[in-house]
């Protein structure tokens, strides 16, 4: 059987899904029968390539980087997984959604330093007025829930899908 | 229960079944075996029909009907579990969750909630609706227990048993719609209520986490369910 293809991205997460990825221990080897990682922090490679079969995407989309990214990410993917409560809900990053982006900014950069007085707002990503879910911006094909979503899950996603399968995560994954 | 009642015939899901006049479809179809989901129904408690999980549908009736406040009649026909209301369920739980702020991953409930599993059971992947993202406040100025409406469904059963079983009526709701919140007393903070006896059964038939003990921490809150059978108890001493 031909190899799929795999990217694996966090955006507005805080790499907690991809360390559930991570503990998948020696099953990695079976994973790395099934797929090609050719994008992911774990290999070095900088540019998300133009043609996948599956992606895990971590993390809510927060920024107009992340935005441009998602719509990348989506036009390259066969099979897009929302990974983990922040791709699926928006989940922690959506915290700050109720507040004014303004005290936001107040809260991050002055109040709770202090020795800082300025909010930055050259050569960084542009906050959107607030963290949104993947599939507020793109279609997304499979959602698989957790935070993070447990090593045997994704493990068991990955395989499904490796076989032309869709997985079952109604009994498997849950939010939380 | 008097000698009188009559029992009538029904099918429920093609199946046959025998109940008193005077029961609701939701307790017909529980005493049959056939799982309607519910989430604002509390045995001992007075029903709602608040939440619409558990509406079903009757033949020759166009619109759907709460199981849990419709009474059976003879011959009725109803369908609990058809696609459509499947599809519907899920959409009811989606405007839960898009409505507040549930975020489970820093919940005291976590892993006990209601309203999680739920999600689970009815395999709602994911929120289609936009969520809302209310501002929404934490109401902690009561030294045993807390009240967060960030994850608050306004199914009542807290406003309720407080009424019915403890006496109190600390609890009650204000507004309307999506405007709909609980308070305690006159809208005042809970700490300064005059009537709150400190039972804590509000917190533990609360079915998600907007109802805990103070200083639980995330996935700490598991609802103490031995109330349960009390309440249905004390229910029918009352009745
Ligand atoms: S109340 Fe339930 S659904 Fe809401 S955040 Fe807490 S665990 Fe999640
Ligand atoms: S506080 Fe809990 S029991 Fe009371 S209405 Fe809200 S969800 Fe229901």
């Amino acid at each position: 059987m031909k190899k799929l293809t795999l990217a694996t991205i966090w955006l507005d997460g805080c790499s907690g899904c991809h360390m559930s990825f991570v503990d998948v221990d020696e099953r990695i080897l079976q994973v790395a029968e099934k797929y090609d990682i050719i994008f992911s922090p774990l290999v070095d490679v900088k540019e998300f390539p133009e043609k996948v079969d599956v992606t895990l995407l971590e993390g809510a989309i927060s920024t107009d980087e992340d935005v441009e990214m998602v719509k990348k990410i989506r036009k390259s993917t066969k099979t897009l997984i929302a990974f983990g409560d922040c791709a699926v809900t928006s989940n922690v990053p959506s915290m700050r959604n109720h507040y004014d982006l303004k005290d936001v900014f107040k809260r991050g950069y002055l109040e709770t330093s202090t020795d800082n007085d300025v909010i930055p707002d050259e050569m960084l990503p542009k906050l959107l007025d607030k963290a949104y879910p993947v599939h507020h911006f793109v279609d997304v094909d499979v959602f698989l829930q957790g935070c993070p979503p447990s090593a045997d899950t994704i493990f068991y996603a990955l395989v499904e899908i490796a076989e032309g399968r869709t997985p079952e995560l109604s009994k498997r994954a849950r939010f939380g | 229960m008097s000698s009188s009642v009559n029992i009538i015939t029904l099918t429920i899901d093609e199946k046959q079944v025998g109940a008193r006049e005077n029961q609701t479809i939701l307790e017909v179809a529980r005493e049959n075996g056939v799982e309607i989901p519910t989430m604002c129904e509390l045995k001992g408690l007075t029903p709602s029909g608040g939440c619409r999980m558990c509406v079903v549908e009757v033949a020759g009736i166009p619109k759907l009907l709460p199981a849990c406040m419709t009474t059976v009649s003879e011959g009725m026909v109803v369908t609990t579990n058809s696609e459509r209301l499947k599809k519907l369920r899920k959409n009811i739980l989606e405007l839960f969750f898009s409505e507040r702020n549930h975020i489970c991953a820093v919940c005291a409930s976590n892993g006990f909630c209601e309203l999680q599993l739920m999600a689970q059971k009815v395999e709602m992947s994911h929120v289609h609706y936009p969520y809302l993202y209310p501002h929404c406040e934490v109401d902690a100025s009561h030294n045993r227990f807390v009240l967060d409406h960030n994850r608050c469904i306004l199914c009542t059963r807290c406003v309720r048993v407080c009424d019915e079983i403890e006496g109190s009526h600390t609890l009650d709701i204000k507004g309307r719609g999506i405007e709909a919140q609980v308070i305690t007393d006159m809208d005042q903070p809970w700490g300064d209520s005059e009537t709150c006896t400190l039972c804590g059964k509000c917190v533990h038939v609360c079915p998600t986490g907007a109802l805990i003990e103070r200083g639980m921490a995330v996935g700490e809150m598991s609802k103490r369910k031995q109330l349960l059978p009390y309440l249905t108890q004390m229910r029918e001493v009352k009745t």
